[in-house]
């Protein structure tokens, strides 16, 4: 049986104003397992907390009731009274009797009344209550961040600079990303390459980054603070530490027909390629699947031309297996494929292409060297149509496209069709829009210099369809403004296809119990107030794997993730929340109903032997929750249909005892 | 207020993130309602479990209220959805079993929303309470 | 009646169980009267030739003991499943509560069983004597020596005469053909509480459910109820009693049962099969089955093994509780 001190806050006349504040104190008495019970003017004040210490020693207490304000108010508070007094903290029950009884009710009679009913039913619960320790674990000081475009790199150097070491994972050659595709930035125009290159470089030489390029992430155990990774580091056949970059063996190599990633296909490179000048690590990779000395052993010219001694034919992929206290997603984005929009021919006409490849034909390390010529022939285009929101903002039910807004193209739009008449002003530029929307730090002054300094062509209106004919694009489209159907013969059309997670992150989900969206990006803890965080802890987001970005909201969120994650790396010990979910082995069937309704993960199975009562052994499969991952909400309790799982400081018994003491 | 007036006994289950916070609210800007309310604080809806429900209508609950964060917004991210599937059949089997539909309820709140605390438990208690007295759940076989 | 033939099914027993496929097979045995029929474990061959029945009694659903059944057996246990019982087979593998490797199932046809408190309110007490005859069932009772033939559409149990399925979902191997799923009317008589009033409905279940004595039978024989300890018989639970102190408890009870297997039952009727009071229990569980189709979409528990039961998953745009009763009033 507990011995119960009840407290009664008069809050001054908050509480007392409508609540007789004496006749509560005396009611509560008589309630069973109450041995002392007191009024006090502020029993949060430190005269107010001696009271308590004061009472918990003289009466040898062992729960504690305040009548006083919310909970969300001072039962910290009362909780570290109750501690400094000797008592488990969790042994202290609040029953707010000013937020939800004395400040809501007028009449002393009905307010002193339900005061008394919410002091039993705090002091039922109270009867319940059983000491609760918090978990503790120890932090592995080491993040690994998962992508290597902007997002992973801002990540990783800032968490790096806070001391702390990084592996970023790269399934590519290069750390990078898309923003390494890309030619100017908008709204300021500078040069993508100018302001990523040297944050790369930054990436290699940083002491507290390791890059794993050409790697993935293979499996996931473990939890916030203790996760355990295998990384797979595909072969390269290149000895990463030799290799010199310095391309001598890429020059020679006499496979000179595959196509480039880099350059989305539109030039080619050879089987031995470094992806890009400015490639971190500036290594050499064989792609294995072009190259003939690894598919019919004739060849081995590359091995003779370098000086290094670095190819290495027999690689085998490697498997890393390393411990990390917090992981970063940044796996970043990737355009739809324009594989169901008939409509714009993109598979008929080579000179129909997407943004990112038109980046690519802007770019002076492009298959151009940046002369805007049309794939097709070579030759200048004069008419170039732009066409937005080509699978953004798509009806729900339609079979192709997303739902969403890809939020970056009206902007890259604006640039590339900027840009183009910049160069060359003799161009005609179309934009076709549903919304130009240009919500951002100097966005709108930007769209409204390509209108009216540029003059691109901006129309309201959809393109229905984009027929090849001869060497023009005839590009059918409306005018809703000016209600008019418009043929224009295109020279070249640009799609602005819209963007998607990239298809490694809901495998990698699936590894990291981290949800996801019907969209496949990220899911974040909490959509206002959590956007960096994963509702699996020790999971943060960075970039476009979360929804879409531009480059200044990956950059702050990237930076952001970082922070985060720095915050848990300088504990030395993690302590969770006590009251978590807790099975009772005997009475779990093993079902999983539990382990499906649980949004983080922390719920896991064994099969644990019973000693039966004919002295034989029965196997049985059950749960078990990692008090490091679960949050406490509850879901699983109600989803068990034994009751096997139960939430401590919310057990089934205190809320039963809370409902029988509100209805007697 | 008469004395001999009848007034129901209102079960209420808040979440502690959106509901129990947007109570807290209601207090704090003074905006009445009856007492009838007593409000029993559960970290997410979805700790609601169905025989909490019923055992208040047992022990003599006119009616009982369940209060969430609204859909998107729960703090366990998905509780609330849960609880939303879990209510809507249990609600559903009281009809069915001809018990007062306007007995139980399930609202979201959120912790700014202090007035549609209030609004909401002014008009589930004038609901409950023009239902008067809960017999039917209470004791089925002494009503014959 | 049945397609199946008894010889048939102790002849498919008596192989797997010879050739070491199983090591015990589980069947049904003669209970006390004729139409009693028992599920039991056979371990030999003379056995099973001498005791193994199969007739239109055969009602038990055989997925369930599989749970206790299984748990210290050396190989395999073969057991005979009706098309409805594999339902509650997958169901039970979705839950993990008992082995696939340690089960040898052999799918046979079902034509119906029969329901006996029918048969009795045609032929009286005192059965002697039930045995299938062309379309029917001959009836021979202690007061009456001359046999009683009454037609098989009068006589066979609810859930037979709205039969969902004659499809097997799961089996290792298949006595007769395969079947197909049924587009059956089990829905109508819930529709039809649900067009009552309020006030009928209740007085509806309330004739039903103060019939009921606690005995726990159909908590005991639901496949869905397989819990290593049940909440009725845990103290600490809060919905523990063991009698109808009051009607509350009886309802208590029952909605409890049916949110538990909510979604999870496969609708065997099982239930109401066994209930010694003839409350029509399956009508609760098809309360939920209805709901859950129309609130979720169209949901057979059991269909396949692995599949999200419907409480335990969620929709973004679900259904809010304060439109259940629009939408059914809307059906």
């Amino acid at each position: 049986m507990q011995r119960i001190g009840v407290f009664v806050c008069w809050c001054g006349t908050n509480i007392a104003g409508t609540v007789d504040v004496a006749a509560v104190s005396e009611a509560l008495k008589s309630e069973p397992g109450v041995v002392f019970s007191t009024n006090y003017q502020y029993m949060c004040s430190q005269a107010g907390q001696d009271i308590i210490k004061d009472a918990v020693k003289e009466h040898n207490l062992t729960g504690i009731v305040v009548c006083s304000c919310s909970p969300r108010m001072h039962e910290a508070t009362f909780r570290k009274t109750a501690a400094a007094a000797g008592l488990n903290p969790y042994m202290v029950e609040i029953a707010n009797i000013r937020e939800q009884c004395s400040w809501v009710h007028k009449d002393m009679l009905t307010g002193t009344e339900k005061a008394i009913i919410l002091g039993k039913a705090a002091v039922a619960k109270v009867n319940l209550n059983t000491p609760l320790t918090p978990g503790e674990s120890p932090v592995t000081k080491r993040a690994l961040v998962i992508g290597g475009g902007i997002a992973g790199i801002q990540t990783a150097l800032d968490i790096a600079d806070a001391g702390f070491p990084v592996d970023i994972v790269e399934k590519n050659p290069t750390i990078g990303g898309k923003m390494a595709q890309l030619d100017k930035t908008f709204p300021t125009l500078d040069c993508a390459a100018c302001i990523l290159t040297p944050k790369m470089v930054d990436v290699a030489q940083h002491e507290n980054i390791r890059i794993f390029s050409y790697s993935e992430v293979e499996e996931i155990g473990g939890f916030v603070g203790n996760f355990d990774v295998k990384i797979k580091k595909k072969a390269r056949f290149v000895k990463e530490d030799i290799c010199t970059g310095c391309g001598a063996c890429v020059e020679k190599c006499p496979m000179k027909k595959i196509p480039n990633e880099f350059n989305l296909g539109m030039d080619n490179r050879r089987a031995v390629y470094i992806p890009f000048a400015q490639a971190v690590p500036k290594v050499a990779t064989i792609d294995p699947s072009a190259c003939n000395m690894l598919k019919s052993g004739k060849c081995g010219i590359c091995s003779k031309v370098c000086t290094a001694g670095a190819i290495d034919y027999k690689q085998k992929d490697e498997l890393i297996e390393e411990k990390y206290g917090a992981i970063v997603v940044a796996t970043g984005f990737n355009p739809i494929s324009m594989d169901k929009f008939d409509e714009f021919a993109y598979n008929q006409s080579r000179d129909v292409i997407t943004s990112l490849e038109f980046e690519r034909l802007t770019n002076a390390a492009g298959p151009t060297q940046g002369k805007l010529l049309r794939p097709s022939d070579l030759e200048h285009p004069h008419t170039i149509v732009f066409v937005q929101c080509v699978g953004s903002r798509c009806d729900a039910c339609a079979e192709k496209g997303k739902e969403y807004c890809s939020k970056i193209c009206c902007m890259y739009t604006a640039k590339h069709a900027m840009l183009v008449r910049d160069k060359y002003p003799d161009t005609e530029v179309y934009v076709f829009y549903i919304d130009v929307r240009t919500p951002g730090k100097n966005f709108d002054e930007f769209y409204r210099r390509a209108v009216e300094e540029y003059g691109v062509r901006y129309i309201k209106g959809m393109v229905g369809k984009i027929t090849p004919e001869g060497d023009k694009l005839k590009v059918q489209a409306s005018d809703l403004l000016a209600d008019k159907q418009l043929h224009i013969d295109a020279d070249l059309v640009v799609l602005a296809a819209a963007i998607e997670p990239d298809k490694t992150a809901r495998p990698l989900a699936t590894m990291l119990t981290a949800s996801m969206d019907t969209n496949d990006f990220f899911t974040e803890a909490h959509p206002k107030l959590r956007p960096v965080e994963s509702p699996t802890a020790g999971v943060f987001l960075s970039g476009t794997c979360q929804g879409p970005k531009d480059i200044p909201e990956t950059v702050s969120q990237a930076s952001a993730a970082a922070a985060k994650v720095i915050g848990l790396l300088v504990k030395d010990k993690l302590t969770g929340n006590p009251c978590i979910a807790s099975p009772n082995e005997l009475m779990c069937n093993g079902c999983s109903s539990c382990e499906r309704v649980c949004p983080y993960g922390a719920i896991t199975y064994i099969d644990k032997e019973f000693p039966q009562p004919d002295r034989t052994v029965a196997v049985r499969r059950v749960a078990q929750v990692n008090p490091a991952v679960c949050q406490g909400c509850g879901a699983c309790t109600v989803a068990c249909m034994s009751g096997a799982m139960d939430l401590r400081g919310f057990m089934s018994s205190q809320i039963i005892a809370e409902v029988d003491a509100i209805c007697k | 207020m008469q004395v001999n007036e009848y007034r129901p006994l209102i079960v209420a289950f808040c979440c502690n993130w959106c509901s129990y916070a947007g109570a807290d609210l209601a207090g704090n800007n003074r905006l009445n309602y009856p007492a009838d309310v007593k409000i029993i604080r559960v970290p997410c809806s979805c700790r609601v479990n169905p025989m909490f429900i019923l055992r208040a209508f047992q022990r003599g609950a006119d009616g009982v209220i369940i209060c969430g964060c609204h859909p998107g917004d729960c703090h366990y991210t998905s509780g609330n959805y849960y609880t939303r599937r879990r209510m809507a059949l249990l609600f559903s089997m009281l009809d069915y079993l001809g018990i007062e539909r306007e007995r139980t309820r399930l609202e979201w709140v959120s912790a700014a929303e202090g007035a549609k605390f209030a609004a909401t438990m002014n008009d589930f208690a004038e609901t409950v309470a023009a239902l008067g007295e809960n017999k039917r759940l209470e004791d089925l076989r002494c009503k014959k | 009646m049945q397609k199946i033939t008894r010889d048939q099914i102790v002849s498919k027993a008596v192989s797997l169980l010879q050739d070491g496929t199983v090591s015990a097979v589980l069947g049904w045995r003669q209970g006390e009267f004729c139409y009693d029929v028992t599920p039991s474990v056979f371990n030999t061959a003379e056995d099973i030739e001498a005791n193994f029945v199969w007739n239109d009694f055969c009602g038990a659903n055989f997925s369930k003991y599989l749970v206790s059944k299984t748990k210290n057996i050396d190989g395999k246990l073969l057991v005979f499943l009706k098309p409805c019982d594999t339902y509650s087979f997958n169901q039970l593998l979705t839950e993990h509560r008992f082995n696939r490797e340690s089960v040898y199932v052999v799918g046979i046809p079902c034509e119906g069983m029969v329901d006996i408190s029918k048969v009795k309110a045609v032929s009286g007490e005192g059965i002697v004597c039930a045995e299938s005859k062309g379309a029917g069932l001959s009836v021979t009772t202690i007061y009456d020596e001359n046999p009683k033939e009454i037609p098989y559409a009068e006589v066979l149990s609810e859930r037979c005469l709205n039969c969902k399925s004659k499809k097997h979902v799961a089996y290792d191997e298949l006595l007769g053909d395969e079947g197909e799923v049924i587009d059956s009317a089990r829905f109508d008589e819930v529709e039809k509480l649900e067009s009552m009033t309020s006030e009928e409905r209740f007085a509806f279940w309330q004739g039903e459910l103060s019939r009921c004595i606690r005995c726990n039978a159909c908590r005991d024989v639901c496949p869905a109820c397989t819990c290593e300890k049940c909440v009725f018989d845990n103290p600490n639970s809060g919905a523990e009693s063991k009698a109808p102190t009051n009607s509350f408890e009886e309802q208590m009870f029952h909605v409890i049962r049916a949110f538990h297997v909510a979604g999870r039952c496969t609708d065997c009727g099982e239930c109401s099969r066994v209930c010694p009071q003839n409350i029509p229990l399956h009508l609760l569980n098809r309360k939920f089955i209805k709901d859950i189709n129309s609130f979720y979409g169209d949901y057979q528990a059991g269909a396949e093994v692995g599949m999200r039961a419907p409480l335990v998953d969620y929709d973004l745009g679900d259904l809010e509780a304060c439109d259940v009763f629009e939408r059914r009033d809307s059906e």
